[in-house]
């Protein structure tokens, strides 16, 4: 072979990611085992071990399983069936295809959001036996929502229903019917059978009744177009290059349209207009760069550019700026997903602290029905409003997937625990200005020569953080200091009486307390708070409502035997008869607090004493 | 103008590359001298061009490599400038563990799996590139780009952390780490064409020549050193082969092959029926070992 021409071949071939998608029974990983095996992607001595392991847990009979080589992971391999998400490599004479290789389960659907978010074509299977299922619909919904716009709806089995023509209609006329509304750029149907290989890659006279291509024709002739906001150019800076002291450039990805040498362009956040000095792209200097390379541009003047900013086109662009927009979510984790709860969300080039303010409704994906919901749970896809701690710049997914595109992190395991796509941004944070006033915090509490802070108490019910607590507060009054108390009862009677103890209105509770909090140390108090507050998001947020030093956690070590024990207002009686749920050390969880400013062991020490204890903090810390 | 293929994986590689490089305190490069090292480390250069690569790179040296990539290794380093670190267990140095009388399984785990846990420990990296690809192998296939690995080191292939977009989950706790492969999507065809193409040098292992070797168990294997011990109905014998794959040498069987240039290997990769990891012996040691040893902190 002329290994010039073969090169020249390799590069004209067009790079192609496709996602399958189907039940365990539809014979998916069948397909990929048929795909790699026809276009001649498997070497013997992989086939050979193959063999070994089909004949240990293979499905087959004596046949050799394809879906073995798929299998990957040996507990997988030994339940018979696929959890995660494979990736695996074949060509053929035009296309490098990557397969992402997703399991069908409702309860996976986060893996195949995982597959989808970097597919350009869905293959949807369905098992001409069965028809259109619950899980077709979902999968076609997921497709849609992540924005793929090539689909293949590849009927499986025919071999199963003697190639019968008109049950693969009733099949076609099904799908058509719920997915009318999805709007594919492109939507094909063929019948085909992965075990036989009929219509894989070649065209069987079983169907000569069909008169579309094989699969792979298809797949090879899907040409692929971005939204036209893909022409607008954009970078997100990515890493800063001065490692040497004479060289300053900017590196990052270009996630659409081009740059030329000379041209000018913004940076957003400044409006900074700058001009384009050099551009390094792999391939060395050039006078251009496009989409999908990876860039380092040279400018003409010293600016103040850093990771998170964007550099993208003076005209034309929709990008905004706000720390608010609507996004669909799709929750990816055991523990349910809490409005107002603290997230870390992590966008292209940056991340940032933020929550989701509103669950606007959840969607049942099998049905597409919009169901009112307080919490997303597990593989559940919500439309929700987010708020961020900072302004960010985003653009819609529909015009440009790498810049509406987030994942959801948990900030005390570091999990990523859900995804999102970015739909419009919501101005309402932008109307509201803040208003300066002439008098602010240090002014008012110098008047009394105190400094302003919380007094954080956590702890279980009737652990003393109410008794300790007063007595901190009549000591600090005879001391002439300003001070407030909020008590954890006692607010549940006013400002959150619509609330109650699920988990829910635990966290939107403490987020008010934290506010109120907030405005209190603002107004120059010594401000105590004295609520159970169980969950470390929680208090992290209230934590970083005030300054650093402002916020004191103290945790009130009582043990639950102690406090069942004590029993004070006979809650915990109720609790283990039943007759009072969700409540904390029985039925509902404390987390521990894993570094508080001040613990308090009642066990040892008498309220008097460690009300003294706090006292002689206040003073060390010279807050009073 | 359109990106090929291989342009489209470059940048990848080098977004992955930048993306380290930004968030991580301490990250290093795991570099084992071969193809698909030297393929990365070509890619680092460029991510950073025309400054030096900001971190470290790292070998684990199990004392059983080819001289030829020890020799091509300090080259490397010395031609590039590069802070190459070179680590060896030296426990298992002084307890004689070796590929042929403590066995594959056993040389692999000392020298290998708990030297790299020791190295990572002792300069508290927090991030380490290795140039493993997900086509090798079928449990690779579904290894993460970013790969957290917990305070042991330890892979858990039930609990990898979803990995969405371009978006990486770089939170970590301290003494937690994770393993970064910016080649996951490159073939053994692709990494053979940018090599080609970009003209990355290579141990010259990998072409053919004239070279001692013996026959043991079906495979050649290469007499490097006299520490091969010779068995009474082995014979030494002269011929024309190369390694599609660089291990330990009593480990890695050599090929026998007349392909002296890449445009050669290209050829025979393309007419050849065997992948490239069956020249290694430790993958076969049981089914779905090669997942066993990455749970216990293999690369």
């Amino acid at each position: 072979m002329d290994i010039e021409t073969f090169f020249q071949n390799q590069n004209n071939k067009k790079q192609l990611k496709i996602l399958t998608c189907g039940s365990v029974d539809d014979g998916k990983s069948t397909l990929i085992g048929r795909l790699l095996f026809d276009s001649k992607n498997i070497y013997s001595d992989q086939l050979n071990q193959t063999k070994i392991e089909s004949e240990k847990y293979g499905t087959q009979g004596k046949q050799i399983d394809l879906a073995l080589l798929i299998d990957g992971l040996q507990a997988e391999r030994e339940q018979g069936i696929t959890i995660d998400v494979a990736y695996r490599y074949f060509e053929t004479e035009k296309c490098k295809f990557i397969i992402a290789d997703t399991p069908g389960h409702e309860e996976y659907t986060r893996n195949m959001v995982t597959g989808a978010s970097n597919s350009d074509v869905g293959i949807i299977l369905v098992d001409a036996t069965k028809g259109i299922l619950d899980q077709t619909k979902r999968h076609t919904f997921i497709l849609s929502l992540l924005g793929i716009e090539n689909i293949i709806v590849a009927v499986n089995k025919m071999d199963l229903i003697n190639y019968d023509e008109k049950k693969f209609e009733d099949i076609i006329a099904s799908f058509k019917n719920f997915a009318g509304e999805f709007n594919f750029n492109l939507q094909k149907f063929i019948p085909i059978s992965a075990l036989v290989g009929d219509n894989v890659f070649q065209k069987n006279k079983n169907i000569s009744w069909y008169n579309g291509k094989s699969l792979i024709d298809e797949l090879e002739e899907i040409s692929l177009k971005g939204p036209l906001e893909e022409e607008i150019f954009s970078l997100p800076v990515q890493f800063v290059n001065r490692l040497s002291s004479e060289f300053r450039g900017f590196s990052g990805t270009i996630t659409s349209g081009k740059i030329k040498v000379n041209d000018e362009v913004h940076v957003f956040s400044s409006k900074e207009k700058i001009k384009i000095i050099k551009i390094l792209t792999p391939k060395g200097e050039s006078d251009f760069a496009v989409k999908g390379q990876a860039v380092t541009l040279t400018l003409d003047k010293e600016v103040d550019i850093s990771r998170g900013d964007l550099l993208c086109s003076i005209k034309n662009h929709n990008y905004f700026l706000s720390d608010q927009f609507a996004s669909h979510i799709i929750w990816m984790n055991k523990e349910q997903m809490i409005p107002e709860r603290n997230y870390i969300f992590k966008f292209i080039n940056f991340q940032t602290i933020g929550k989701i303010t509103d669950l606007v409704h959840k969607i049942n994906i099998n049905s597409f029905e919009k169901i009112a919901s307080k919490f997303l749970n597990l593989n559940e896809i919500g439309y929700t409003k987010v708020a961020l701690n900072k302004n960010t710049i985003f653009n819609p997914y529909k015009n440009n997937k790498r810049l509406g595109s987030f994942v959801i992190i948990d900030q005390f395991n570091n999990q990523t625990v859900g995804a999102g796509v970015i739909e419009h941004e919501l101005r309402r944070a932008s109307n509201i200005s803040w208003h300066q006033m002439s008098i602010n915090k240090n002014l008012r509490s110098s008047i009394n020569g105190q400094k302003p802070c919380v007094l954080w108490f956590t702890g279980l019910s009737g652990s003393g953080k109410s008794t300790i607590a007063n007595i901190i507060e009549q000591k600090l009054h005879k001391l002439e200091k300003h001070t407030y108390l909020l008590d954890g009862d006692n607010v549940r009677h006013g400002l959150n009486k619509d609330l109650g103890f699920t988990d829910v209105d635990r966290v939107e509770n403490i987020r008010r307390i934290s506010e109120v909090s907030r405005l209190m140390v603002d107004a120059g108090l010594i401000t105590i708070v004295s609520f159970i507050s169980p969950f470390k998001s929680e208090r992290k947020m209230a934590r970083e409502l005030v300054e650093s030093d402002e916020f004191i956690e103290i945790y009130v070590d009582t043990s639950i035997e102690e406090c069942e024990k004590r029993d004070p207002k006979g809650l915990y009686k109720k609790a283990r008869s039943g007759k009072l749920k969700n409540f904390t050390g029985i039925d509902s969880n404390y987390e521990i607090p894993s570094s508080p400013e001040i613990i308090l062991e009642t066990k040892i020490k008498s309220a008097e004493e460690l009300a003294d204890e706090v006292i002689l903090y206040l003073k060390q810390y010279n807050k009073i | 103008m359109k990106l090929s293929h291989i342009d489209k994986l470059e940048s990848e590689s080098i977004h992955i590359i930048r993306e380290v490089a930004s968030e991580f305190d301490n990250p290093v490069m795991l570099y084992s001298i071969g193809k698909d090292s030297s393929v990365m480390l070509h890619l680092a250069q460029k991510a950073f061009y025309p400054s030096k690569i900001p971190f470290k790179l790292m070998h684990i040296d199990t004392t059983w490599k080819f001289k030829e990539m020890i020799n091509f290794r300090d080259e490397t380093a010395k031609k590039y400038n590069l802070d190459l670190l070179v680590h060896i267990n030296q426990e298992g140095v002084r307890n004689n563990i070796n590929p042929i009388s403590s066995g594959s399984k056993i040389h692999t785990d000392v020298m290998k799996t708990q030297s790299l846990i020791q190295a990572l420990d002792k300069y508290k990296f927090d991030a380490a590139f290795g140039g493993a690809r997900r086509d090798e192998e079928k449990s690779r296939a579904k290894e993460r780009i970013f790969s957290f690995r917990d305070k042991k080191h330890r892979w858990d292939p039930k609990n990898q952390k979803p990995e969405l977009w371009n978006l990486f989950n770089t939170n970590i706790d301290k003494d937690e780490s994770v393993r970064v492969f910016p080649l996951s999507n490159w073939t053994e065809i692709d990494i053979w064409q940018y090599i080609y193409q970009e003209n990355i040098p290579l141990v010259p292992l990998y072409f053919s020549k004239i070279r001692s070797v013996i026959r043991r168990n079906d495979m050649i294997i290469m007499v490097d050193d006299d520490r091969l011990k010779i068995k009474e109905n082995e014979k030494i014998e002269q011929k024309k082969v190369r390694f599609r794959t660089l291990g330990c040498y009593p480990l890695t069987a050599a090929v026998e092959s007349d392909a002296t240039t890449v445009e050669e290997i290209i050829v025979e990769l393309l007419e050849s029926k065997y992948s490239e990891r069956q020249g290694r012996l430790i993958d076969n040691d049981q089914i779905g070992s090669m997942e066993k040893k990455k749970q216990e902190g293999y690369f």
